[in-house]
């Protein structure tokens, strides 16, 4: 049984039909990244799946027992609200210290326990959220634009850690991202969304095929050059004798410019 | 004891003073100042109600409180702003209990004790009512402590960890209306939501962490309500009202030393400049 499975999902807001259609399947330990312009409904997409929104019609089943964690696109706290980050993280279960502290070092932010979140700069909230969603060793995490305000550094951090909490854990992992470069490389399959689901498979199937072209015009190329060339890069570490991809990748980055 | 009319007052006062700050804390977080005074304002139409009807007050104050609150919650992101729909429906509320009571042409009735509250005349039974809408609200509100405090931070986050964010604000307006209800007798509809928030602002800035703020927004609600009486015994003023002058006096001290605190540690620890900076 997949973690999840959407079937033909709609979901109407204020009257608009925001998403149509939706067939999703997630199983335990994929990567799977949501792509698509602004506006087409990545986002709703999450929410449906938390719960906050219901469809108007089609299936959304999850798992018996599916824990999620969720990491919001952007979470304002009211300065009237006093909250350590050690209380945050106790929310809503508690933890013992000693889980709390491994947690705030694998988020690369250790003793900052004691400081109040609304004192954090934005990449250090962002680090917190991640690691407050991962206390609850979910089996699906969902990330909406979770880099947000990190630096490009942090961004390649925070993806290391995803790569590492699917090893650990297995959980699958669900993310929204508008970095296509970087998240592409990160993630086993792509889900182009305009409305409806315009096409997936895998990084280099989607970001070859027309429907995608067509919905984010003359990026792709860039896009893909960048992929590919990453890609490359990333095999030139393996021993010689494996077979490098056609070297297409920086001609393309050249071309585009 | 208990038929001293002044050891009735403090407990009364007392009562509501600690049912007030936990609940207080969640209205000054979500930015719900405005929804308590709504449903305060309508327990005046609850009196005029429960005298027409001749049923208790508590009731019909209850009632109505409840009433309104859901009312709010249900009109609230409908096209106005809530702001506004709170304005109009506290007013409102207000304005046509006082007409209601007008009709009460058979009845004579101290409106102002409903207005301001007349504490010093609370009876056993009345003190009764309050220890049990305390006991309720404080069990209530701490029961669902983490669920509330997750849904507060953000609905969405809430509903990602299994929590339905409308089941906690039905407990936060269950909760109100409670209040209210209990408060009516203590400090009357016109100074309930100062009770609610003057000491959770108050608290806020000596607080690390939601559970003391709640802690100490008690300790001040409870300071103001019997030291009020005290100085309303003294200065022979209007019990309620007293009171929550020295909430505000308390909290324009808390703020000052806030500010001070503030001041002095960056004093202390200049941000991390530049080296030779």
């Amino acid at each position: 049984m997949p973690l999840l499975s959407l079937d033909d999902l709609h979901v109407v807001l204020g009257g608009r039909t925001v998403l149509e259609g939706i067939d999703l399947r997630l199983d335990r330990g994929e990567i799977v990244t949501l792509v698509g312009p602004n506006g087409s409904g990545k986002s709703t997409l999450l929410r449906a799946i938390i719960g906050a929104v219901r469809p108007a019609s089609g299936r959304l089943v999850r798992q018996p027992g599916l824990t999620i964690g969720y990491v919001p696109q952007r979470l304002a706290i009211d300065p009237t609200l006093p909250m350590t980050v050690t209380r945050f993280l106790n929310l809503p279960r508690r933890h013992p210290a000693q889980t709390l502290r491994q947690a705030l070092e694998r988020a690369g932010i250790p003793g900052l326990g004691r400081q109040q979140v609304t004192n954090l700069s934005g990449g250090q909230f962002q680090r917190i959220l991640l690691a407050r969603a991962l206390l609850e060793q979910p089996d699906l995490l969902l990330l909406d634009e979770a880099t947000q305000g990190l630096d490009h550094r942090g961004t390649a951090d925070f993806y290391r850690q995803i790569e590492r909490v699917r090893r650990e854990l297995g959980c699958a992992v669900l993310m929204v991202s508008h970095e296509l470069h970087v998240v592409m490389r990160a993630s086993d399959r792509v889900v182009c969304l305009n409305r409806h689901v315009c096409c997936q498979g895998t990084p280099e199937r989607v970001l070859s095929s027309p429907a995608y072209r067509a919905l984010f015009g003359p990026d792709t190329v860039d896009a893909l050059a960048f992929y590919r060339h990453a890609h490359n890069h990333a095999h030139h570490d393996h021993p010689a004798g494996t077979p490098a991809p056609a070297p297409t990748g920086t001609t393309l980055l050249e071309a585009s410019r | 004891m208990l038929d001293d009319f002044l050891v009735r007052a403090a407990l009364a006062g007392l009562g509501v003073a600690l049912a007030a700050a936990p609940l207080g804390c969640f209205v000054v977080w979500r930015r719900m100042a405005y929804f308590g005074d709504a449903t305060a304002h309508a327990a005046i139409l609850g009196v005029a109600l429960s005298l027409l009807l001749s049923t208790s007050i508590f009731a019909g104050v209850l009632v109505v409180s409840l009433l309104m609150a859901t009312l709010v919650s249900l009109l609230s992101g409908r096209g106005y702003a809530m702001d506004t729909l709170l304005g109009v429906m506290a007013h409102s509320a207000l304005a046509f209990g006082l007409v209601a009571v007008s009709f009460l042409s058979g009845v004579r009735i101290d409106l102002m004790a409903y207005l301001f509250g007349d504490i010093l005349a609370v009876d056993k039974d009345d003190l009764a009512i309050i220890g049990a809408g305390a006991l309720l609200v404080v069990s209530l509100v701490g029961w669902r402590w983490s669920a509330l405090l997750t849904a507060t931070l953000d609905g969405d986050l809430a509903r990602a960890s299994g929590i339905d964010p409308r089941r906690e604000q039905l407990v936060l307006t269950l909760s109100l209306a409670v209040v209210v209800a209990v408060a009516l007798k203590v400090v009357g509809v016109l100074l309930i939501a100062a009770l609610l928030i003057i000491p959770a602002a108050a608290a806020r800035s000596f607080c690390r962490t939601p559970e003391a703020m709640a802690l100490v927004a008690a300790a001040i609600g409870a300071a103001s309500t019997t030291g009020g009486l005290q100085a309303a015994f003294w200065l022979d003023t209007p019990t309620g009202p007293t009171i929550v002058c020295l909430a505000a006096i308390l909290f324009a001290l808390s703020s000052l030393a806030g500010q001070l605190r503030r001041r002095m540690s960056r004093a202390e620890s200049p941000p991390d400049a530049t080296p030779g900076a």
